[in-house]
């Protein structure tokens, strides 16, 4: 049946209280009962929870064919995590495996031979790139991924839709029984929040950790009380590709173009004023918007009260100016990120579910002002696809943009008009995301489009000069430019399903063959 | 020959773009520069010079460029290449032509006469193309008064081209601009004589705003028209500085519209706030207005 | 036109097309690698035929490696790279077979 954006969903799917999207607000205020792990209780003394090796581990935890293993993503591109563990089940004649990770990176391809070769039968992620996307979108997968927003894994989790046999958490430092820190040791990542509902909720932890230290490690990002196994290993990770050097402007002057309409469009907005509160992407043009941010809140003599989000240079600059009360943190993305969560008192680390979660009481994305994000496709109902490429095939995060989109008052959509031939406003993205009647203004070099539903934003932008247009206005230079696309050939075969935050079926994406 | 209207249009910023490169020159006018030039000379390399005019020539026939003016320049006189240049600039509907390294007005008399000879072979309109000229020698600064004065039904004006003006002098940049003073006042006076446009060299560093800046402030009070670009992020600092203030936008409003109700009764001599104000006047404040509009911060009615 | 020699012009750039074109007998052959070959496969080929017929080439053998260039980038790499296998540098016809 049709869903909420108009996208066709195969009723085979609607099974086990599946249902379609129904809008982003359908199951607010609506109760529901935590799932809770199976827990060995420990009740004598206990001197170590280290073993020697992964193996060991995989053994003690008493590890079957089908079970689900989980591992978090702050190691970024760097991870070694991953592919040293799923190596070792593999070798270990393990089969029938489903890995549910809060996202996969480039350096994961090796997943791809195991999903290939039918070991790995299922996965759920936040990010899916490389040969993983292919292996997936080419239908080598047993059964259709499954694809959330950060929010919405914590959601799956905490609502027991995701089951987790053992957690795999990668530590930069732990303790000898546990207690775990993303800050400190080789390969310091600064935070652990995405494993945060990992350790809480699977039937058993496993930290890996390259530097073992004193303990207690406090304070602790997991704690001790809910990790079964410590093992350390020579490197958990590439630090270099962990945190990369300070990010710093993009020097593209597109990105700038864009970037300062951004900032221009925020300032129009009614919600900019003293103790405002932000988030932007890690992308060239959302991350510029920083930069045309500080002279606009110098003039006006305001600040933001918190920045949310990923974490990199800029918003650290702007929060060591002044002209940012404090930082919650779930991830971080440069060295300079790394170093003020280590060291500066209004710099927080917090848990995904605190960030997006739509599952608990209330988490800091429903109180955010603003939120820039960006877009691989944006089409005239304003829907946004982050996860498919133009060939059809997988190789993109929902990550945090559902969630942030779904909670903020203002969300700017930052995004070329054109890629190469590509249109990037378009008629129908191949993928929905992000529901549109989440995202509020789109931001393009060729003109800013605000969604009709928010006549009143509509408004405070024509009061400036800033080049209006409407969407459909903006799609039709696209295909001016670049020709109208003929349709990708999906095949009827379901691959992967896009949840909506609140566990709703988004859309689906159908198996492509590759190019050839 | 009809009198082109876009002999004067207004050019704060003309952006040099290589006309070979097609992620450049697809859609560089959303930059909002006042002028593209469309470089076919030392942008493109010597065995591109071919792929670059059919570059161009689809470029200028398919993309919109949405009213931005379109100059091509194209290669020098003693090169192979000018008089294909010609053909494809005429051919593609170019607004205009720049002439590289332009020394005498026997030089603008051979570029004019291929022109007309390309609109004729082309159809299009006689005169529709524009003409302006790069001065980069001294002897050409020695010529510039009658190289602004020939051909001027297509003559949009002059431009100093620092390097190799720099070069032949025998000097290098200098920040303070003592090197090219005498270059870049003699250009001016001579532009400013014949009556047509004068238009200053690029600044080749692009992480120095704050030059960029100080240049561009001292070339607008020397009496420039505007100033050749290399990049987009260049274009916003001068146009902040070629955009009048609130003060002189109102001073030029009061100027053209006593001018008007004046004129009207046959009053040739005025005063407005205390000043003596007469014909000669009036160019000077409509540019003003002018300015303002293509600034985006007139808020008038003129 | 009469093509002589194999020719090539365009290059590996994002948004850029390399178009290679050489002499062969019984018609026109088209060989596309694109990274919107779905997208956009169909449309490179008719515009790739259709350039060729502007231009009277009624035999050639062409292959294109598209990086994302849109369709007058694609054209003109098509124009050049035929020029150049004819052997032709000047006096180009502009407006004419050249649309």
């Amino acid at each position: 049946m049709k869903n909420a954006v108009n996208r066709e969903i195969p009723d085979e799917l609607l099974v086990d209280g599946r249902e379609v999207f129904q809008g982003s607000n359908y199951k607010d205020n609506t109760r529901y009962t935590k799932v809770a792990p199976s827990v060995k209780m420990r009740t004598a003394h206990i001197d170590s929870k280290v073993l020697p090796t992964i193996r060991d581990a995989i053994k003690a935890v008493g590890f079957k064919d089908g079970m689900t293993v989980s591992f978090h993503h702050h190691f970024r591109n760097g991870d070694y995590v991953v592919n040293m563990v799923m190596k070792e089940i593999v070798e270990m004649g393990f089969k029938d495996i489903t890995i549910a990770c809060s996202s996969l990176s480039s350096s994961h391809d090796l997943i791809a031979d195991y999903i290939e070769d039918g070991t790995v039968i299922g996965l759920q992620t936040s990010g899916i790139r490389g040969k993983v996307g292919e292996a997936v979108s080419h239908g080598k997968l047993k059964t259709p991924a499954i694809l959330r927003s950060h929010g919405g894994r914590v959601r799956a989790i905490e609502q027991g839709e995701v089951h987790i046999d053992v957690a795999f958490i990668g530590a930069p430092t732990a303790d000898c029984l546990g207690n775990s820190s993303g800050k400190g040791g080789k390969s310091d990542c600064g935070v652990l929040a995405y494993a945060d509902a990992d350790a809480r909720y699977a039937d058993n932890v496993v930290i890996i950790t390259d530097t073992l230290v004193d303990y207690p490690n406090m304070p602790a990002s997991i704690s001790q009380t809910d990790v079964d196994y410590v093992v350390v290993v020579d490197e958990i990770g590439n630090p270099k590709k962990i945190a990369s050097e300070a990010a710093r402007f993009s020097k593209d002057p597109r990105d700038l173009l864009m970037a300062e309409h951004c900032a221009k469009v925020m300032e129009a907005t009614p919600y900019f004023k003293d103790g405002f509160s932000f988030q932007t992407g890690a992308g060239g043009p959302s991350l510029a918007v920083n930069r045309f941010l500080e002279p606009l809140l110098i003039k006006y003599g305001i600040k933001m009260s918190w920045i949310c989000g990923g974490i990199s240079a800029p918003s650290v600059d702007l929060l060591n100016k002044g002209l940012a009360e404090c930082i919650v943190d779930t991830q971080d993305f440069d060295t300079v990120a790394v170093d003020s969560v280590h060291n500066n008192p209004k710099h927080f680390e917090i848990s995904t579910s605190e960030y997006a979660s739509p599952s608990n009481r209330s988490a800091f994305v429903n109180k955010l002002d603003y939120v820039i994000l960006a877009a691989l496709e944006i089409d005239t109902d304003f829907n946004v696809n982050v996860i498919t490429g133009s060939d059809g095939v997988l190789r993109g995060a929902p990550g945090g943009h559902p969630d942030t989109a779904a909670g903020a008052k203002c969300c700017i959509v930052v995004t070329p008009l054109i890629r190469g031939r590509m249109a990037t406003v378009c008629e129908n993205v191949v993928t929905v995301t992000t529901p549109g009647e989440c995202v509020d203004v789109l931001v393009t070099d060729y003109g800013i489009a605000v969604n009709p539903k928010r006549q009143d934003l509509l408004e405070a932008l024509q009061k400036t000069k800033l080049p209006l247009k409407t969407v459909e206005e903006l799609k039709d230079i696209a295909y001016s430019i670049v020709g109208t696309p003929d349709p990708l050939p999906f095949k009827e075969r379901v691959v992967a399903i896009m949840e909506a935050r609140d566990g709703t079926v988004l859309d689906v994406v159908r198996e492509i063959d590759a190019i050839k | 020959m009809t009198k082109n209207k876009n002999l004067t249009r207004l050019r704060r910023t003309m952006m040099f773009l290589s006309a070979q490169r097609p992620g450049l020159i697809k859609d560089a006018y959303i930059y909002g520069a006042d002028s593209l030039l469309l470089d076919l000379e030392d942008a493109v390399a010597e065995n591109q010079k071919d792929s670059a005019r059919f570059s161009l020539y689809n470029a200028l026939t398919t993309v919109d460029y949405r009213g931005t003016e379109r100059i091509v320049r194209i290669n020098a006189l003693d090169t192979p290449h000018w008089e294909e240049d010609i053909r494809v600039a005429v051919a593609g509907g170019a607004d205009g032509i720049r002439i590289a390294k332009c020394e005498r007005k026997q030089d603008v008399i051979t570029v004019c006469e291929k022109i007309e000879q390309a609109e004729e072979e082309f159809k299009k309109e006689p005169g529709s193309t524009l003409i302006m000229a790069a001065l980069e020698s001294p002897l050409a600064i020695i010529n510039a008064y009658e190289i602004c004065t020939t051909c001027p039904e297509r003559m949009i004006g002059v431009a100093i081209s620092g390097g190799d003006y720099r070069k032949s002098m025998g000097t290098k940049y200098y920040p303070d601009g003592n090197e090219i003073f005498a270059g870049r006042a003699n250009m001016l006076i001579a532009a400013r004589a014949a009556g047509v446009q004068c238009f200053d060299t690029v600044f080749t560093d692009l992480d120095d705003e704050e030059g960029l800046r100080r240049e561009t402030q001292f070339i607008k009070e020397m009496g420039f028209d505007g100033k050749s670009l290399i990049s987009p992020k260049q274009i916003k600092i001068v146009h902040e500085i070629f955009t009048p203030t609130e003060k002189e936008i109102r001073s030029a409003e009061k100027i053209v519209r006593a001018w008007r109700e004046n004129e009207s009764k046959g009053v040739g001599v005025f005063t407005v706030d205390g000043k003596m104000i007469d014909i000669a006047f009036i160019p000077g404040a409509e540019r003003i207005i002018e300015l303002a509009k293509a600034s985006g911060v007139y808020e008038g009615d003129l | 036109m009469l093509l002589k020699k194999p020719a090539m012009a365009g290059t590996l750039e994002s948004s850029d097309a390399q178009v290679t074109i050489s002499p062969k007998e019984g018609g026109v052959d088209v060989e596309i690698k694109s990274s919107v070959m779905y997208q956009y496969g169909r449309q490179i080929e008719e515009c790739v035929r259709e350039t060729l017929k502007n231009l009277n080439v009624d035999n050639a053998y062409v292959k294109v490696v598209d990086q994302g260039a849109l369709e007058c980038t694609l054209k003109a790499r098509v124009e050049c790279a035929a020029f150049r296998s004819a052997e032709v540098d000047n006096g180009y016809p502009w407006g004419g077979a050249i649309k």
